[in-house]
């Protein structure tokens, strides 16, 4: 392998998926790098959400390789896909909103600590053992997005703002090497999204993350994002810095072009 | 006879009759709560459970262990026919899973009727249990099993309660009752989950199949089709999908029953099925939420 192979941790090449006779992405070829925050933009209907459920295992694709740290995952089970290392949010949360903000994060921190079935039926100390360490880890994330205090208040009855963050942090308590964020600051005024801003930063380096964001705030992805990939119609319209992405002229057209399609 | 000690012996009725739907319908809205499934093979788990039993004692096993080795083996059926003839069609609509559980229902219905013919048989309770406990000069009667059943059902639901609020794996079923594909992506394993709803579930309606048979005397293939009409009903009126409202919904429906026989006039008592299927209907009608107004989303 060359050093550029070791250095990529996703690779998409040839990935493709209509849905009836609509094409929603065309032969994507994506590698996003280790330890890297890594943009997808693109006007609606471009292809951000098949290629975040894509690589997800929410969708299977009709052609195309994925791989994932050297194995191919293409069309693996989402179930598997979290096992292997790759977490994700949604565009609005998916909480489990009826059980406690600390039950969300246990519920996703047992992956972490997998207990057999004769340990998880006896209740022997590997069992009280992993229960500890999830605990551990569900309390640590609970003080990273400050909602300690809320710990076993519904996830439902959250405000919105602190139901995305939980989401973010129920998305890192199942251990993933890849994070992949749904529009992560949508319904969030200006402040909330520098903190979310800091907060992603800080994670990658201190969790040793690599970062996917898909998001319509262009000041967020740009400043954010160590390169951009550009989208329009399920097909790559440019990809690079996020200085080279505003400077470039096709991108400008796209976004112009989709802001035309809006007002008329 | 004096109005307290009618009332105590009547409240005693209702708690024998609501504990045994309150076990059947616990196991219907836990499999509902997390499948959104109609399972209607959930009653043939009462006729193992009850066939296991009466098989083990034939065979000289202690009546206690034969209880026992019916209860898992029912417990085991559930999880077979989930691995079997769910697992397969999950995720299909409401449709495909009604009629693979109705196929289900029939197969193993007819499965009983074919090893164990279709006439009732004596369900070989010992003598102990079957004594009749006399006081206040009669005007109290109660059997042993009575007792048993009641005490059998506390046990239960403690345990679930416990199993379901504070073991991880009850959080994953929780969890997986919530949002089954958001379970999915926090890498819960869904089947294990799922299995082990099976396996509790099922264990409940065995356990009822074997108060069942020992309070009425009988095992017979078809023994599980009224409790389960009855424990859909319990769960209805609580709120389907949720544990709580079938227990609620289960001693309700059974003190129901028992109010009808007791304090209308007897020329009315023939009409007690019907009095009860009326009160579903005002519930699916008006509240079709249940009591604990379960809504969309089940809670366990």
């Amino acid at each position: 392998m060359t050093g550029a192979d070791t250095d990529a941790l996703l690779v998409t090449s040839g990935l493709t998926r209509t849905f009836g006779r609509l094409v929603a992405l065309r032969n994507l070829a994506i590698t996003v790098r280790r330890n890297e925050i890594f943009g997808v933009i693109g006007p609606n209907g471009s292809g951000k959400s098949t290629f975040f459920n894509l690589v997800t295992g929410f969708i299977r694709a009709d052609a195309g390789e994925i791989t994932f740290d050297g194995a191919p995952i293409a069309n693996l089970p989402a179930t598997e896909i979290v096992r292997r290392g790759i977490a994700r949010t949604f565009q609005g949360t998916r909480l489990f909103r009826g059980l406690s903000v600390r039950d969300n994060l246990l519920a996703a921190a047992a992956l972490r600590s997998p207990v057999n079935w004769w340990d998880g039926l006896l209740g022997t100390p590997v069992l009280a053992r992993a229960e500890a360490a999830s605990g551990r880890r569900a309390d640590e994330l609970l003080a990273m997005i400050s909602l300690t205090a809320r710990a076993d208040a519904k996830a439902g009855d959250l405000p919105y703002g602190d139901q995305r963050r939980l989401e973010l942090a129920r998305a890192l308590a199942t251990g993933p090497r890849l994070l992949m964020l749904d529009e992560p600051a949508a319904g969030m005024d200006a402040a909330e999204t520098k903190a979310l801003l800091d907060l992603i930063k800080d994670l990658r380096k201190r969790e040793n993350l690599t970062v996917i964001v898909v998001e319509h705030d262009m000041e967020l992805i740009m400043n954010l994002c160590d390169r951009v990939h550009v989208l329009a119609q399920g097909e790559t319209v440019f990809e690079g810095t996020p200085a080279e992405v505003q400077a470039h002229p096709k991108v400008r057209d796209v976004y112009l072009g989709a802001d035309e399609e809006a007002a008329a | 006879m004096s109005p307290l000690l009618y009332l105590t012996q009547q409240t005693i009725n209702a708690l024998a009759i609501g504990s045994l739907y309150a076990l059947v319908s616990i196991g219907l809205s836990l499999i509902f709560g997390i499948l959104r499934m109609a399972n209607f093979a959930h009653g043939d788990m009462m006729m193992v459970g009850a066939f296991a039993t009466l098989l083990l004692v034939h065979a000289g096993v202690p009546f206690g262990v034969a209880v026992v080795g019916g209860v898992l083996i029912g417990a085991l059926a559930g999880a077979l026919v989930e691995r079997i003839a769910y697992r397969p069609v999950r995720g299909s609509s409401d449709v495909t899973l009604l009629l693979t559980s109705l196929a289900v229902t029939y197969i193993l219905e007819n499965l009983g009727i074919l090893i164990f013919t279709s006439s009732p048989q004596n369900f070989p309770l010992p003598a102990l249990l079957d004594d009749v406990v006399s006081m206040f000069d009669g005007q109290l009667i109660f059997t042993r099993i009575n007792v048993l059943t009641l005490a059998a059902t506390g046990v239960a639901l403690l345990f679930l309660g416990w199993f379901v609020t504070r073991t991880t794996m009850g959080l994953g079923m929780r969890a997986a009752a919530e949002d089954l594909g958001a379970a999915n992506i926090v890498g819960l394993d869904v089947n294990r989950l799922i299995i082990v709803a099976f396996v509790l579930a099922s264990g409940f309606a065995g356990l009822a199949g074997v108060l069942w048979a020992a309070q009425s005397g009988v095992v017979e293939p078809a023994m599980g089709f009224t409790p389960l009409l009855k424990a859909f009903i319990a769960a209805i009126i609580g709120g389907f999908g949720s544990i709580p409202g079938a227990v609620l919904g289960g001693f309700l429906l059974g003190a129901l029953e028992t109010m009808i026989v007791a304090f209308l006039p007897s020329s009315i008592t023939p009409y007690r099925d019907a009095i009860v299927f009326a009160l579903l209907i005002a519930f699916l009608l008006f509240r079709p939420a249940g009591i604990l107004r379960v809504q969309g989303e089940a809670k366990l």
